[in-house]
């Protein structure tokens, strides 16, 4: 029996259209049909600057948009050369935006997974705590969701102030929270049972299919981009990664867990070892200092002559990268979210490819609904946890 | 470096189908003239460099220029975290190489995301159809003769296939321009097919 889990499904995590060839209960061939949310976004890339394409990252991996603007933001700034010379400050708050993300994205990916399989109540307090994300997203750029809040070459502002507490705040009343959800979920009985040896992904397979973060972890592979390929400074500061034994769906619930209570510890040594401090008293910068990259402060294009063309310049044409090429791979929430910039100067890129974590991580759907049972596939695309509209673009 | 090194084993063993190693910004490209022995290329990084990752195929259209497509490769070693890049060009007349699945079984849906937006074949690709546009869609959309507003089409079934309504806004570019100016008179609106070579 051929069975059509159609687009507009509420297990498939937005518009995955899944054709399941059936014997009875269990799946005997699974294909995934994408590209329901294909806006063209590498299309629209070739023809605007760099920093016109920034909102277009916040609708990447949707759930996390801090993430794909400091991935972005780095991708750039490795073609120009800058992407480890900048300042301190503005590196440690794109760490802190980029943890602030993955709890978000964690947060959802973990909640729907659990209100697709049944538990509903999980769904709820993960959103409560997702809501002070957001909070914290709108005092930090005016944007609960889509923020579009760092540039090439720095940040949009500096911390508004009063942010440094309510992270803090946030990072206090998070793990009590973490610990509710594992006391519903971890050892529960029957969410055990639903999901333990379920589509386990062998080492060589999580390699050979391209897998990458939290499902490459939970195979028992340990690469962290963070770790392996350290950018920003990630290097300054502690934290465990968390790594599966298994490669089942338990495995990669328990990873996610984990790179939670990893993220907030993040957070908290940022909030300590930030230059400046909360509001910045020593005047820390926090954009590179350089006319041709980034907008002057406007006190000095409206009154001085260098200020004003490099304004009109970065404005019109966009800033002049070099020719070349350059691929930076970042650490999202959902994987590896890669940029490969093909540029022949200018301003704007020849080509911008995306590689999108979520688009390579479907693409073992095939291999592991084999011999499956219809009710597990809601498990196995919730354990995933992918994002369409990273998978599409 | 260590990148560098398994570049230069990469030449030393092919010799003259590989050009000169590049860097740029810490990253090592390889070229290689004939895309037929790609496959052989990619064995040798899998089995004796272990590059065991790949991370990304991408396609260029270099559009006015022969060969008109580039497809890049991006390798990782996983054990060292050594990276690197191998570009290879494809002409149009031929617009057929093959396919690096037996090496990795990621390339899969990469190569089948560059035939549906490039139109590039791979020999011996098991399954290769379109992925993101539906089956049937006539067109290839990344190429740099296809507009951004894109061009009439039949969707089976559903409404809206005319190109989108740009209405004069700041989008109504011509692709491969190469000025802000050239690309974006915003006044006028383009024909679909004018495209202005560099």
């Amino acid at each position: 029996m051929v069975l059509n889990m159609g687009p507009s499904h509420p297990a498939t995590h937005g518009v995955l259209r899944i054709v399941l060839e059936l014997d009875g209960e269990i799946i005997t061939k699974a294909d995934p049909d994408i590209g329901y949310l294909h806006r063209g976004d590498e299309k629209i890339a070739e023809n605007m600057t760099y920093t016109q394409f920034i909102p277009y990252t916040d609708r990447l991996d949707y759930l996390a948009p801090l993430a794909n603007n400091v991935a972005y933001a780095l991708a750039v700034e490795k073609l120009l050369g800058i992407h480890d010379k900048l300042p301190l400050r503005c590196q440690y708050i794109r760490v802190m935006c980029a943890e602030l993300a993955r709890i978000s994205a964690h947060l959802l990916g973990l909640g729907a997974f659990a209100m697709d399989m049944g538990a509903v109540t999980v769904f709820l307090l993960s959103f409560t705590e997702r809501e002070k994300i957001y909070n914290m997203a709108e005092s930090l750029s005016g944007a609960r969701f889509t923020t579009s809040y760092t540039r090439i070459g720095g940040v949009m502002r500096d911390l508004p102030p009063g942010w440094l507490d309510q992270c803090r705040k946030f990072c206090d009343e998070f793990i009590p929270a973490l610990n509710e959800f594992e006391t519903l979920l971890t050892r529960n009985r029957i969410w055990v049972d639903r999901v333990r040896n379920l589509a386990v992904i062998s080492k060589e397979d999580a390699i050979d299919y391209g897998l990458s973060g939290p499902n490459l972890r939970g195979s028992g592979i340990e690469y962290d981009l963070r770790k392996n390929q350290p950018y920003l400074c990630y290097k300054d500061l502690e934290f465990d990664i968390p790594t599966g034994s298994v490669g089942d769906c338990y495995d990669r619930y328990l990873v996610r867990m984990e790179e939670m209570r990893q993220s907030t510890r993040i957070l908290e040594q940022c909030i300590k070892k930030i230059p400046g401090g909360a509001d910045n008293k020593t005047n820390e910068p926090v954009n590179v200092d350089n006319g041709k990259i980034l907008l002057p402060p406007k006190e000095k294009v409206m009154t001085k002559m260098e200020e004003l063309i490099h304004q009109f310049m970065l404005v019109t044409e966009g800033m002049n990268c070099p020719p070349g090429e350059i691929y930076f791979g970042h650490e999202n929430p959902k994987g590896e979210l890669g940029f490969y910039i093909n540029s022949k100067g200018g301003g704007v890129p020849y080509r911008l490819k995306i590689r999108s974590p979520s688009f390579v991580n479907l693409s073992i759907i095939p291999k592991i609904f084999v011999g499956t049972m219809i009710s597990d596939t809601v498990a196995i695309l919730g354990s995933l946890d992918f994002v369409m509209g990273e998978c599409d673009r | 470096m260590a990148a560098l090194e398994s570049a230069q084993r990469i030449k030393s063993k092919f010799g003259d189908l590989i050009a000169e190693p590049l860097e740029f910004r810490g990253e090592i490209t390889i070229k290689t003239g004939d895309a037929e022995r790609i496959v052989e290329i990619c064995e040798f990084a899998k089995k004796e460099l272990g590059f065991d990752y790949l991370v990304d195929i991408s396609s260029i259209d270099n559009y006015g220029d022969d060969p008109r497509w580039t497809i890049v490769y991006h390798l990782r070693n996983l054990k060292n975290g050594n990276e690197i890049r191998l570009k290879t060009d494809v002409s149009e007349e031929k617009s057929k190489l093959p396919s690096v699945i037996g090496n990795w079984k990621t390339a899969n849906w990469h190569e089948r995301e560059i035939y549906d937006m490039m139109g590039i074949h791979f020999r011996g690709h098991p399954d290769l159809r379109r992925i993101l546009m539906w089956e049937g869609y006539p067109y290839f959309p990344l190429r740099k003769d296809f507009p951004l507003a894109g061009k009439p089409s039949e969707l089976p079934g559903v409404a809206f296939t005319k190109p989108s309504p740009m209405e004069g806004g700041p989008f109504v570019t011509v692709a491969g321009g190469n000025s802000a100016t050239t690309r974006e008179p915003r006044i006028r609106i383009p024909e679909p097919d004018a495209v202005e070579k560099k």
